[in-house]
Parts: C-alpha cells; sequence; structure tokens
C-alpha cells in the first residue's frame, strides 16, 4: 500500500501491525461489554445500565447555555465500562492463604496470552503491508494451535486456588475445550480442502471468485455453500464453547460452581480473566467473519466486475464507486461483520439455557464431530463435481452424471442435518447418569 | 554499541530461546511439584516451537504446540489435578550412592553427545531451512505420495488404539 511504510525497518512494521491489531481490541473491550449488557437487557424486557454519563445540568450556573439549564442530557449509560473498571480497579485484592502462589499469579497471565496471539494471522483488510501480523503459511493451523492454549489459564487458575469449586471448574474447562476443538478443528479442515490453502488470506481471495463458480457478479461467500453453511454452524457452537460462553458456561456456572475457575480470584487478578474471554470473543468472531463471512468485503457482489460488464454508464459508475469504498473501508466492514458475531453471542447467551454435562458432552462427540466428518467427505464430492463440470462443460453426458452428483451431495448433507437434529431433540441418556429418578405418577410425589 | 562480530542478532535470540527452554528441561527434573514439572515441560515445548519458526520451519512448529502442547501436556495436567498430586515430602532421600552414580553418567552422556554434535557446530552462523521446506503443501504432497503406505499404517494403528482405550475404558459394551 503506502510506499514509505515498506522503508520502515522490519522491527518497527512488525511492530505498528501488532499494535494495530492490539489497541483496537484493548479499546473496544469496554464497549462491547456495555453493548452486552443493553442488549441482554433490551433482550430481556430490563432497562439495564442508562445511569452513568448522565449530565444533570445546573439550574442557576451561568456556564451553561441558558437552554440547557435544569435539563438532563443522557449517552444511554455509554460510561458505565469505566466505572466498572474503577470498580475493579479500587477492590481490595485479596490472596487467600491456601493458594498454589506462583501458579496462582502467572494464571491470568496465561489466560491473557492466548486471546491476544490468536489474531496474529487474522487479516482485517486488503492492505498486505499492514496486515496481518504474519501471513504464514500456516494461518489456520496456527489460530488452532493458539487456541488449544486457551485451556492452559483456566486449568491453572482452577488447580492453583486449592478450592474444590475452583477445581471443578478447571476439570470441567479441560474436558470441554478439547472436545469441542476436534469438531471445530474439522469444520475448519473443510474450508481448508474448499480453499486449497491453510493461509487467511488466500481463504478471503478465493471467497471472492464467482458464486459457485457460475454467477460472476457475485461472491462465493462458503456460507452461501451447503459445505460452509454446515461447517459455519459447527464452527459457531465450538466458537461459543471454546470462549466458555453460555451455553456453554459450565467451567464458571454461578448456581454450581459460585465461579468456577475464578472463584478465588478478585479484583485485577478477575479483570484479566474478564478481559482475556472478552478480547478472544472478538478474534473468534473475526476468524469467523475471515473463513466464512467473506472476511473485509462488506457484500458479496463483485464490484469491479459489475464496472466492467455494465451496459448501463450510471450503474458502472456507481459500482466503482461502491468498489473503491469496499476498498478503503475494509476494516469498517470487518468491524461490522465482528459486531454482528457478537451480537449472536449475546443472542444465544440471552435464549438458551446452561448444558447439562452429558449433553454437552454428546453434542461435541456424537453430534458435531461427525457432521463435520461427513462436511468433509461432501467437500470431496463438491470440489470433484465442480471440477468434472468445469472441464466437460461442453459433454452433456458428463454433464447429467455431475448433476446427478451434485444430488446425492446435497442428499447426504440433509441426511446429516437431519441425523443432527434428531440427535439433538432426542431423550436424554438417563442411565449414563447413574441416576435413579422417581416416577412422580406413583407412589413418590404423593408419598413425602 | 559495539557488540563483538560473532554475536549476531539471530544468535541472540537462538541463545536467548535455547537457553530458557535447557532452563525448562532442567526444571521438569529438578522441581519436585508435579505441576510445576508438567509447566516447565510446557514452556520446553512450546521454545522449541519458537526454535523451529526460527528455522523457517513453521509447519513443524505448528504441530509442536498442537500436539505436545496442545493436546498431551493438557491430558498430563488433567490427571496430575485429577489424582491432586502435591510435593512428594515422604520421597526425599538424604544420601543417597545412587544420586553420584547418575550424575557421573548423565555427565559422561552429555559429554559424549557434545563430541559428536559439538564440533560441526562451531562457526555456524544462521541455521536456517530454505524458502519453502517443510511447508505445509510440500509435507502434504509428500505424506500422500512417497510415504503412503506408513502413512495409511500409522492411520490404522491409531484406530486399533482408540478402539482398545474404548473396550478398556467401557464397562459394559
Amino acid at each position: 500500500m503506502a510506499d514509505w511504510f515498506s522503508h520502515l525497518h522490519p522491527a518497527i512494521q512488525a511492530l505498528i501491525r501488532v499494535l494495530l491489531l492490539v489497541v483496537p481490541i484493548l479499546a473496544l473491550v469496554p464497549g462491547l461489554i456495555w453493548w452486552e449488557r443493553r442488549l441482554l437487557s433490551w433482550m430481556q424486557d430490563r432497562i439495564g445500565p442508562n445511569r452513568v454519563a448522565t449530565i444533570t445540568w445546573s439550574k442557576t450556573s451561568k456556564f451553561v447555555p441558558p437552554f440547557l439549564r435544569g435539563k438532563k442530557t443522557s449517552i444511554f449509560g455509554l460510561l458505565q465500562p469505566i466505572a466498572d473498571g474503577v470498580k475493579l480497579f479500587f477492590k481490595e485484592d485479596i490472596t487467600p492463604s491456601a493458594v498454589d502462589k506462583v501458579i496462582y499469579f502467572i494464571a491470568p497471565g496465561i489466560a491473557l496470552f492466548p486471546a491476544f496471539a490468536l489474531g496474529a494471522t487474522l487479516p482485517w483488510g486488503p492492505y498486505p503491508s499492514l496486515t496481518p501480523i504474519s501471513n504464514a503459511n500456516v494461518g489456520v493451523l496456527y489460530m488452532l494451535a493458539i487456541s488449544s492454549l486457551g485451556v492452559y489459564g483456566v486449568v491453572l487458575a482452577g488447580y492453583s486456588g486449592n478450592n474444590k469449586y475452583s477445581l471443578m471448574g478447571g476439570l470441567r474447562a479441560s474436558a470441554q475445550l478439547i472436545s469441542y476443538e476436534l469438531a471445530m478443528s474439522m469444520s475448519l479442515a473443510c474450508i481448508v480442502l474448499a480453499t486449497g490453502s491453510l493461509r487467511m488470506t488466500d481463504m478471503v481471495h478465493e471467497q471472492e471468485k464467482p458464486l459457485w463458480g457460475l454467477a460472476p457478479f457475485l461472491q462465493n461467500w462458503y456460507v452461501f455453500t451447503p459445505f460452509g453453511f454446515v461447517a459455519m454452524v459447527v464452527f459457531l457452537i465450538c466458537m461459543v464453547a471454546e470462549t466458555n460462553r453460555a451455553p456453554f458456561d459450565l467451567p464458571e456456572a454461578e448456581n454450581e460452581l459460585i465461579a468456577g475457575y475464578h472463584t478465588e480470584y478478585s479484583s485485577m487478578k478477575f479483570a484479566v480473566f474478564f478481559m482475556g474471554e472478552y478480547a478472544a470473543m472478538f478474534i473468534f468472531s473475526g476468524v469467523l467473519a475471515t473463513v466464512f463471512l467473506g472476511g473485509w468485503n462488506a457484500l458479496p457482489i463483485n464490484w469491479d466486475w459489475v464496472a466492467q460488464h455494465s451496459t448501463i454508464p450510471v450503474f458502472s459508475g456507481l459500482a466503482d464507486i461502491m468498489g473503491k469504498l469496499n476498498y478503503w473501508l475494509a476494516p469498517l466492514w470487518f468491524m461490522g461483520k465482528i459486531t454482528f458475531m457478537i451480537s449472536v453471542y449475546i443472542w444465544l447467551r440471552a435464549t438458551l439455557p446452561r448444558l447439562r454435562y452429558d449433553q454437552l458432552m454428546s453434542l461435541g462427540w456424537k453430534s458435531l464431530l461427525p457432521l463435520a466428518t461427513v462436511n468433509f467427505i461432501v467437500v470431496g464430492a463438491w470440489i470433484l463435481v465442480s471440477r468434472i463440470v468445469a472441464e466437460n462443460a461442453s459433454n452433456q453426458m458428463m454433464g447429467a452424471i455431475a448433476g446427478v452428483g451434485l444430488w446425492v451431495v446435497a442428499g447426504v448433507f440433509v441426511y446429516s442435518i437431519w441425523r443432527v437434529l434428531n440427535k439433538m431433540s432426542g431423550e436424554p441418556v438417563l442411565e449414563s447418569r447413574s441416576v435413579t429418578l422417581v416416577d412422580p405418577s406413583k407412589e413418590g410425589v404423593a408419598a413425602s | 554499541m559495539n557488540l563483538p562480530e560473532w554475536l549476531t542478532p539471530n544468535l541472540a535470540i537462538f541463545a536467548t530461546i535455547g537457553g530458557v527452554a535447557a532452563l525448562a528441561a532442567l526444571g521438569v527434573v529438578v522441581l519436585n511439584n508435579a505441576v510445576r514439572s508438567a509447566l516447565c515441560l510446557v514452556v520446553c515445548f512450546f521454545m522449541l516451537a519458537f526454535l523451529y519458526f526460527t528455522l523457517n520451519a513453521e509447519m513443524l512448529g505448528i504441530l509442536q504446540i498442537v500436539v505436545y502442547t496442545g493436546a498431551i501436556m493438557v491430558l498430563f495436567l488433567f490427571v496430575i489435578m485429577l489424582l491432586n498430586l502435591g510435593p512428594m515430602k515422604s520421597l526425599i532421600q538424604q544420601r543417597d550412592p545412587k544420586m553420584i552414580v547418575g550424575g557421573a553418567m548423565g555427565l559422561a552422556l552429555a559429554g559424549m553427545i557434545g563430541a559428536q554434535v559439538l564440533a560441526p557446530l562451531v562457526g555456524v552462523q544462521e541455521p536456517r531451512a530454505p524458502e519453502g521446506f517443510g511447508s505445509p503443501q510440500a509435507v502434504g504432497y509428500s505424506l500422500f505420495s512417497g510415504y503412503l503406505y506408513p502413512f495409511e499404517i500409522a492411520s490404522i494403528l491409531l484406530m486399533v488404539g482408540i478402539v482398545g482405550s474404548i473396550l478398556l475404558a467401557k464397562r459394559r459394551i
């Protein structure tokens, strides 16, 4: 992009790239907390935080303009996160006497590290010199590797607290994160297979190609392909589980485990855990936007193609302007997609009750993992069929075979979805929980 | 700044990462708290991954993190936490002739390996793999062409392992 940038020392270039990713996240996390509280309260028909930063103008002061005297100016409680931050800073920092001191102190740092390191291969715009921090040829694999480190902070916090509830939270977290990592990797593997590269920027460029190889004015975002849609659903569920958010917040289930793994943490150490969770939400949303939702592109339309091929001059001029907006405001579009995904997070939290432990395990291992694996086969079939169609576009026989092949692909796809839905709505496997249930219709309730 | 000529930035980074890895490896053996030993092993593996990165072998480094740091060590920690192992106070022996013999043999082993390894490394400034070596494409291509049979046999072995562990873990099938 800019010529002067490439003349800087490589270390300074790298530093600028890191700051361009980390500073916006650090700055936006308080806004994210405000947005979560407001949206959640709106969804639950409450008012939510709307008091902080309401200014009541003086009735008598000469410094206040006459039209403001005695009025109240409200900015929707936008400064609530600052009040929360001040509260967290000035709370007493209690270290229980029985904790494992060294691990207790380093655990919040270990929890924060993967949340920020995740973003190293995430491109937020079509500017190769500014983003991503490292355009390594192992992009997605790097993301999976770093997200698997997220377990350590939680597990060590749970262990070092020397408290049975903390330990339970830590154990639950490690089981949950390991289980959902597999399905997440499989769903990303589908996209890697379709792209033919592990690089994040390659994935975005692949999604700028014509839709299904047929419609050159539309972009082939992976959401619009059947395998991509299934992979996105699997990835979305796994992403919520990986960030320990409701309905997968078993490690910190407040009505079972007090506060789970961070029961023994107070003040700023707790705030660091909080920060890590929100930063991870942020970056996972960005990964989903990059891999499935076309990355930094605003709309799934190839503006350049429209500008070149439109016969109406007004349209081509408009498309040209839109293409330029799409290029220069890319971070804005990317941010918009992240905001949308974070709203989905909050929506899920407002809607779904927490899963039971056996439901969590059966959803991860018996539904999502087989679905992602079947999806992997579907991607293979899709690529095969599209190659046959592309090579033999004139041959009708091959066209017919390809059509049948596509139907088989669609059939496998529908069958797999039906199977998962069937499993999810089924009765819970009660004997596997080794709990004897009392039947209320007989003597059970009446006797007591 | 007048740095000696042999101290290139690459060597400084290599020495830092390698030194931390070696210290962490020492910590695994020396510390007597099981969780801290496991953590030292995590740090050691992580530093090894960084060493691979500096050698231009990104794929190898990432696999090191995914397999060892992300999967195996988490299971180690899980088991240690499940058993809730503290420091083993009852097992510290004061004077043991085995320690002297063991130390001597360890030094001998280190000397033997060092004699073989150090000589070729003298004067090496910048050990790097060529560009594109060990990239995902190259690894995938060789796995599915030249090494197809070993790859498939390894996957069958893993399958047998999974079935066997289910057989052992399940009370009734």
